[in-house]
């Protein structure tokens, strides 16, 4: 049994400081000395953790010592057989699952409303997508989780998948019957990947939705730097028995920095211990939190922040009650334009804003006065600017034509067109909203009318369009 | 033995007053609390190293932000003090027999035992049996309230601490909202004149502006504040601050002040050049 009240990197770190090393390796800046004016910026003991890979801070590509045994501790915190440091973002632990598991033109069976992280790998490593429907809540518009019956159905119609892709919870907060999928997907010789970028509180939280490691997943991509606390771009990928350690950490290294950020490494590793020793009590507090505001602007009128009594067993199997969604379509606001009035008229920023619903983040940051402000900024906002709501597009998803495989899509030929006479073509790139970065078309599809109209109306709205090579979504690329 | 209490009026201004001892000193859920004893502002009361009342120049403060309202408007029945936990509001309130009923909201109890034990002399309407006190944020206990009140007093700390909720365009949007067809908001609007406090006031009032039709700002005097140019702002959905003034009516009343008076109400709307042109086009 490894100590959680360790955390060697950071441990490693104070000593290699301690001993007051001479620097004649990267980085340049050499504790900060070299750049005076970013050292003001970020603060000494900032710059003097931006070190080198070295023997007394080991290396992240090969990891034999304190990274090794921060890795360790950190694989029996989630209750994974290993846990791999990931300083390339939450993106990179999800590429490295998809790519560790299938190879070009084998299948992995997914919801569509993955992260364009996921399809990304499908991209590079050329694995196919079976998708499996999300069921959608009509009245929010949003899209749900996978039920069990319909991955089953997946599976037995593609025997020859590789691996069943889910995502736990969702951007929303909605989680799919995920012990049931990985039964399932095991019974067929398939692995479970979990898409945890949401959901790393679930590990150490109290009634929580179930945990990717303990439904038994095989592998799960977790971000520590989203409810962790950890900085941004560090994560974890966990993996179960069944997977070689070493196989996993040649795949990671295929795309990942040979440059690991001491920064995030310490993060990650301080963030582990934090949530070992404390994660019961923070978790419960942003509970409070969440529940607090949900109730409160459920009592405003007009808003939805919805919770489990949406769960139906389903498609909407679990909720995580962290999660603040709130929908807004009622008071005759689209969720984006709620986002857009909350930061530039009361100076509040949440993480976004969709069609119909807005997301505020919660976490064990906030501090009471603000979770007040958030309320009474909603309140206000819908004295002021509520309006009529007909008229307004209610849905967030379409279901995908796939014509080729993302792969394919990405890499044949192409040609730019307007992307209002692009209807009946196939699309050679993504679309989506950032956030949430799922995409509304990927590589692959059929542009469709109703797509079409979807994209004009959201960026009508004004949601940040993203993905493809014209910054501006006035053309796209379609295939030949 | 030199014993002097310091408070930093800019990042390289300081105002210094000889204290001769410490009465109190803790640190509450929300702030530092301190008490002082001085030779020539009698006791002072800090919050978070900040003079929030002394004994010698308090009924300045406490004149301007109750009575310059109360003059305004004659038939205020319900109010709504938001902060003022030191008692001194609630004091000038309830010399007006026409008040029915006052919701005093204060987020540290604290300072409410403090100012209790230490100034009395402020605090002697605290048990008045029409003011109910709430121990809750200002911003939230306002939120729920709609055409109740026809006089909203923030009395509040800098925006700069716990008080930061009350500078809010949603505290604001808020108060509007909890206040009749014809109710006024009064609230601290900091300093003109250091850097900071002047981009703190020209925020509140863009803010205050942007919510309510009738928007004022009045000055007084304040010798322990911050360059000792304070302001108040007056907001109010129909009621002008002048020319609403009923003089006779408040003369009749035969409320005796130090500091206000019917003359100077008028006057103190009346600002310095930099000051309109920094409410006009913001710093």
């Amino acid at each position: 049994m490894l100590s959680q009240e360790r955390a060697p990197i950071y441990e490693a770190l104070k000593e290699y400081r301690a001993k007051r090393i001479v620097p004649f390796d990267v980085p340049g800046h050499k504790m900060g000395r070299g750049n005076p004016q970013l050292t003001e910026f970020l603060g000494s003991d900032c710059m003097m953790t931006d070190v080198n890979s070295s023997k007394p801070l080991d290396n992240l590509c090969h990891p034999v010592s304190v990274i090794k045994e921060a890795e360790q501790i950190a694989a029996e915190a989630f209750g994974a057989k290993n846990a791999f440091f990931i300083v390339n973002g939450t993106t990179a632990a999800v590429q490295a699952m998809a790519l560790a598991v299938a190879k070009r033109g084998e299948k992995i069976i997914m919801p569509r409303n993955v992260h364009r992280s996921a399809i990304n790998a499908l991209i590079l490593g050329g694995a196919v997508p079976v998708y499996v429907n999300p069921g959608v809540n009509k009245e929010l518009g949003i899209p749900l989780g996978m039920t069990a019956q319909d991955v089953e159905k997946a599976i037995k119609e593609n025997p020859d998948a590789k691996a069943v892709f889910v995502n736990n919870p969702t951007y929303y907060g909605v989680c799919s019957d995920i012990r049931k999928i990985a039964e399932l997907a095991h019974s067929h010789g398939m692995y479970l990947l979990a898409d945890e970028a949401h959901g790393t509180h679930f590990y150490f939280g109290e009634g929580m939705p179930v945990s990717g490691m303990s439904a038994g997943a095989d592998f799960a991509a977790v971000s520590m730097h989203k409810s962790g606390g950890s900085l941004t771009q560090s994560s974890f990928l966990l993996t179960g028995g069944n997977v070689s350690e070493g196989y996993v950490r040649q795949i990671i290294n295929l795309m990942q920095t040979t440059s690991g950020s001491y920064l995030l490494m310490s993060s990650l590793d301080i963030s582990r211990r934090n949530l070992a020793l404390n994660g019961r009590e923070i978790f419960e507090k942003v509970k409070s939190y969440a529940t607090y505001l949900r109730d409160e602007i459920n009592d405003i009128g007009g808003y939805y922040a919805f919770s489990k009594e949406l769960c139906d067993g389903g498609a909407f199997y679990d909720f995580d009650i962290t999660k603040l969604s709130v929908h807004t379509r009622d008071i005759g606001l689209a969720g984006i334009e709620v986002y857009d009035i909350l930061r530039d008229k009361y100076g509040i920023q949440i993480e976004f804003g969709d069609i119909g619903n807005i997301l505020a983040y919660v976490s064990i940051g906030d501090r009471e006065l603000y979770l007040d402000r958030l309320i009474g900024a909603l309140n206000d906002i819908k004295r002021i600017y509520s309006k009529d709501k007909t008229g307004m597009l209610d849905h967030e998803y379409i279901n995908p034509i796939v014509m080729l495989s993302p792969q394919e899509a990405f890499y044949g030929n192409k040609r730019s067109v307007p992307i209002e006479q692009s209807a009946g073509k196939i699309s050679g790139e993504f679309v989506m909203c950032y956030p949430p970065g799922i995409p509304i078309l990927a590589p692959g599809e059929k542009i469709t009318d109703e797509i079409l109209a979807y994209i004009k109306y959201a960026g009508e709205k004004g949601c940040f369009l993203t993905g493809t090579e014209d910054l501006e979504i006035k053309t796209i690329r379609i295939l030949e | 033995m030199e014993l002097w209490f310091t408070e930093n009026h800019s990042s390289s201004v300081r105002f210094s007053i000889k204290v001769d001892k410490q009465l109190y000193s803790e640190q509450s859920e929300y702030q530092r609390i301190d008490v002082f004893r001085s030779e020539e502002f009698g006791r002072l009361l800090a919050l978070d190293g900040y003079v929030m009342i002394t004994q010698k120049d308090e009924f300045i403060y406490h004149d301007m932000i109750v009575h310059v309202p109360m003059a305004v408007k004659k038939d205020v029945k319900n109010v709504l003090v938001i902060g003022a936990g030191d008692g001194g509001t609630i004091r000038e309130l309830c010399r007006y027999d026409s008040i029915e009923h006052i919701d005093l909201v204060e987020i540290d109890e604290k300072v409410v035992r403090v100012c209790e034990k230490y100034f009395p002399e402020m605090t002697v309407s605290m048990n008045d049996k029409r003011v109910s006190a709430h121990f809750t944020d200002g911003l939230r206990f306002v939120r729920r309230k709609q055409g109740e009140y026809d006089l909203i007093i923030v009395d509040s700390t800098d925006p700069f601490g716990p008080g930061e909720g009350l500078f809010t365009p949603e505290f604001y949007g808020n108060c509007y909202n909890a206040l009749t067809e014809t109710g006024i908001l009064v609230n601290q609007h900091e300093s003109p004149f250091y850097e900071n406090d002047a981009k703190a006031m020209c925020r509140a009032h863009e803010r205050i502006k942007a919510v309510f039709p009738v928007c004022a700002v009045y000055q007084a005097h304040i010798p322990t504040y911050a360059s000792g140019h304070w302001l108040f702002g007056f907001a109010g959905k129909t009621l002008h601050p002048i020319k609403d003034l009923d003089e006779e009516y408040w003369n009749s009343l035969g409320i005796k002040t130090r500091y206000y008076n019917t003359e100077l109400h008028k006057g103190c709307f009346a600002l310095p050049n930099y000051v309109k042109e920094m409410l006009e086009n913001g710093m």
